[in-house]
């Protein structure tokens, strides 16, 4: 069956992903740092969960190839041809919103940065409230990519510079890094890395480029982009305002 | 048992914004069918086993692998002794430089998406931009990226001096490069940062701030990823300028004994 071929071959594609960060590890652990595996970690369960990685991998990124993709892409190309502005923008938010709320790099993030407040006494020390800082940040990313791919939208709309635009995102990153409490700032950075990842750019980028063809004199490749570029700025000044927002005294 | 049951849950809670903001908008604002529907449905259900069988394998070894390289590789055991008393130098921590280096370099220069785009790139730059000279221009962004971040939670010099400082870089070679690169420059930073890669940074960040004596992870454990997308910005920027460079510096020689000194090349050849 043709469904079992391709996930064989997705799966040979996640191996050689995989396969770097197995070969590097191994390396160090066995020829520079020459020692057994520290007692509290397993063999086995370390087995397990790359084993784990590596089919739910292959899973997920063949799940999105023939499931979301295709109707997302479609949605996208229907909304960038026809619909009115309020549809579109209304679109391109929901668009970034879902699509950053599944994404599994800032799943392991926020769940990390929930541990790291947590320990430093900024959150309560329950498991909930990690859950809860986690999840709030995670929503917060996403408002911030929703309205960073309607900014996308509407600078393709009206051809807007994008460099301009990326550098004011930078002087805004910049000025509130100043007021921001400093626990919040590596976060915040790094939030904005991991919304540009598996599901996000796919779809949005489709969103992108199905706007810009649509629209005559645009060029696809360059103002497709704007919309990732936007990606990565906005979530930073989000979770900065947030920081300075709900930890503002924390500083 | 009662793990993988939480897993799942958290799964399909993280699944239903997206899969409501499509079916909402197919079935209420477009009003037409999903085009091979089985096909999608069961696309969906792949996803969603694919990203609880991930979730759960990056609790079992993506974070114990960066964690575990972490402290074995801070370990006073294994660095070089210092006397009583003395505080360590941070170049005392050359395996974890090399390390980042190791991972960040390894991990991007085979990423498929990246092979892809390099490719096209290659082509639209009409032969200046070798593909695989890109690709190692974006696996050393990822890797130097990478290994300041070490350093940096090494020392406990403030993320934003350097992230300022990326972009200050960034802006000034937005400017300067070839119009082209510009969007693949950036679209490179978000290559790198896979799925894979992410969690295991992650977890060695706030490992080693955990570990290295006056470091605190909240304060000094993030940033890592942040800078591993900005380096390849610059390095890609970078690389194009000199091809950009070498590519008018040999079009000057063939045209100098015909054409006087040349002026007026210059605009022809950047624009």
């Amino acid at each position: 069956m043709s469904l079992l071929q391709t996930l064989f071959k997705q799966m040979l594609s996640s191996m050689r992903d995989l396969a770097p960060v197995v070969i590097v590890f191994s390396l160090f652990q066995f020829v520079i740092i020459r020692q057994p595996l520290p007692p509290d970690v397993s063999v086995a369960d370390l087995l397990i969960g790359l084993v784990s990685v590596l089919l739910g991998l292959t899973l997920f990124v063949k799940g999105l190839e023939i499931g979301l993709f295709p109707v997302g892409e479609n949605l996208a190309h229907a909304f960038a041809r026809k619909a009115s502005l309020f549809w579109l923008i209304l679109f391109a938010f929901s668009l970034g919103f879902g699509t950053t709320i599944a994404e599994p790099a800032l799943t392991a993030v926020a769940g990390k940065a929930g541990l790291v407040m947590s320990d430093a006494a900024l959150i309560a020390p329950e498991l909930e409230a990690q859950r809860q800082f986690a999840i709030t940040l995670r929503i917060v990313v996403a408002l911030s990519v929703g309205s960073a791919v309607v900014l996308g939208v509407l600078r393709i709309l009206k051809g807007w510079p994008l460099h301009y635009l990326i550098i004011a995102g930078y002087a805004l990153v910049l000025v509130l890094t100043v007021f921001a409490p400093d626990e919040i700032i590596g976060i915040a950075y790094d939030s904005g890395g991991v919304t540009t990842s598996t599901i996000t750019v796919p779809l949005v980028a489709a969103l992108g480029v199905g706007l810009a063809s649509s629209i005559k004199g645009r060029n696809p490749m360059l103002d497709g982009f704007g919309l990732i570029a936007f990606a990565s700025v906005m979530p930073i000044i989000f979770v900065l305002a947030f920081g300075l927002i709900g930890f503002g005294g924390a500083a | 048992m009662n793990e993988g049951l939480v897993i799942l849950h958290t799964t399909l809670f993280d699944l239903m914004p997206i899969l409501a903001v499509i079916f909402i908008f197919q079935y209420l604002v477009i009003r037409r069918p999903i085009p091979h529907l089985k096909r999608a449905l069961l696309g969906l259900v792949l996803v969603f086993l694919g990203l609880a069988l991930f979730l759960f394998g990056l609790e079992m070894a993506l974070f114990p692998l960066g964690a575990m390289m972490a402290e074995q590789l801070t370990s006073p055991a294994f660095l070089p002794t210092v006397t009583e008393g003395l505080e360590r130098h941070w170049t005392h921590y050359y395996w974890v430089y090399l390390f980042a280096f190791a991972i960040g370099a390894s991990t991007t220069i085979a990423e498929p998406a990246l092979i892809a785009v390099s490719v096209k790139a290659g082509e639209a730059s009409g032969g200046i931009i070798d593909p695989f000279v890109l690709r190692v221009a974006v696996a050393i962004g990822m890797a130097v990226g990478i290994t300041l971040g070490s350093w940096r939670i090494i020392t406990g010099v403030p993320l934003h001096y350097m992230v300022i400082g990326a972009y200050l870089l960034v802006i000034v070679q937005t400017l300067r490069s070839p119009k082209f690169i510009i969007p693949l420059a950036f679209d490179s930073g978000g290559v790198t940062t896979s799925t894979i890669t992410v969690p295991i940074i992650a977890a060695l960040g706030l490992s080693l701030a955990t570990a290295i004596p006056g470091r605190s992870p909240v304060l000094d454990g993030f940033g890592m990823i942040a800078l591993a997308c900005l380096f390849p910005i610059i390095t890609v920027m970078a690389y194009a300028q000199i091809a950009e460079w070498r590519q008018r510096r040999i079009r000057a020689k063939k045209r100098s004994p015909s054409v006087g000194p040349g002026h007026g090349n210059g605009h022809k050849s950047s624009k």
